[in-house]
């Protein structure tokens, strides 16, 4: 029953991916060039939402559906491979107008050539899997 | 105007940012998960070549969650294909078009110009850069930064952690360079 949540909030991310446009490679060039609010509203705003809904599951202790506590993993802090991963990321997420959520979104929404981008992106992860450990973190 | 008018048409910005925001708890009250897309693909990696690389062993059971969940991502964008997809060019700013036709950037169809993304295009050089090359640094980049925009803007952002802030600078870093120092070479190739 849980996996069939997890594939409806999948399915309601799908949809706003597409329906936002944060899909589209123009919009990502619009957001680069600092010529339209629409992606930086879309990112601000779903990062109150989600900060804000934090706080309140915090606050007021909110248990999961399994009447479990909510546990927040802390992310681990590697200054030289987040800025380094980032900065890499985002030269190809300039190329290709879409970062993971969206290359599946839009093989979703009929674009199949972005299959050829996907694959590659595995490609590029299983790289790092094999010189994760002679690179600086 | 009809419900269905309004559905079809592209979702301003602070009716989706807010929505996509809701993603965060929703994961968390599901089954205590954080959201992020990337990792998805270090899983099928783990899937495909099992053992023999000490970064891809781990327990695939904590994972199962989230390869639904973008299994849900390509079907939701799929229904949205078939019944509400805007039937119109997209609207991006005046000032974008006119910088992306100095790129030769003249076609609007769809979601992304079908100039650079076509299957006729991928062994060309332009097409070879911005769909194998640009892949590639799209999930080397994500895997070494430890997250993506799911990942580390909207999530890390949203718990406060410093290093995924540090990540999204380092995100749009490389946008920036990408975008103003690096097209303008590339589309004079």
């Amino acid at each position: 029953m849980k996996y069939f949540y997890f594939l409806l909030t999948g399915i309601y991310f799908g949809i706003l991916l597409i329906k936002s446009e944060v899909v589209s490679w123009f919009r990502i060039q619009e957001m680069f060039r600092f010529q339209s609010f629409h992606m930086y509203g879309i990112l601000g705003s779903a990062v109150l939402t989600g900060a804000l809904s934090i706080w309140l599951i915090r606050k007021l202790n909110i248990k999961t559906i399994q009447k479990e506590g909510v546990i927040i993993k802390e992310k681990p802090l590697n200054r030289v491979s987040n800025f380094a991963g980032g900065l890499i990321f985002g030269l190809g997420w300039a190329l290709t107008g879409a970062c993971p959520g969206p290359l599946y979104a839009l093989i979703g929404n009929g674009h199949l050539v972005i299959l050829i981008v996907l694959l590659s992106a595995i490609t590029g992860t299983f790289v790092y899997g094999l010189l994760s450990e002679k690179l600086p973190h | 105007m009809k419900i269905i008018d309004i559905l079809t048409q592209p979702w301003p910005w602070y009716v989706s940012g807010p929505l996509i925001g809701l993603i965060v708890p929703s994961l968390l009250l599901i089954g205590n998960k954080q959201f992020g897309v990337s990792s998805t693909m270090k899983d099928i990696c783990a899937i495909c070549i099992p053992n023999r690389v000490a970064f891809f062993k781990y327990d695939l059971k904590e994972q199962w969650w989230n390869l639904i969940f973008v299994l849900g991502v390509v079907i939701g964008a799929f229904v949205v294909g078939q019944t509400i997809q805007n039937p119109n060019l997209i609207q991006i700013s005046i000032n974008t078009v006119d910088d992306l036709k100095l790129l030769g950037i003249t076609s609007y169809q769809g979601m992304i110009p079908g100039e650079i993304f076509n299957w006729a295009n991928i062994s060309s050089g332009r097409g070879f850069l911005f769909m194998i090359v640009g892949g590639f640094l799209v999930g080397f980049g994500v895997r070494y930064a430890g997250g993506c925009t799911s990942g580390h803007a909207i999530m890390g952002l949203s718990q406060g952690s410093l290093g995924s802030l540090i990540s999204v600078i380092g995100f749009f870093a490389g946008g920036l360079i990408m975008t103003h120092l690096l097209f303008p070479l590339i589309f004079n190739l």
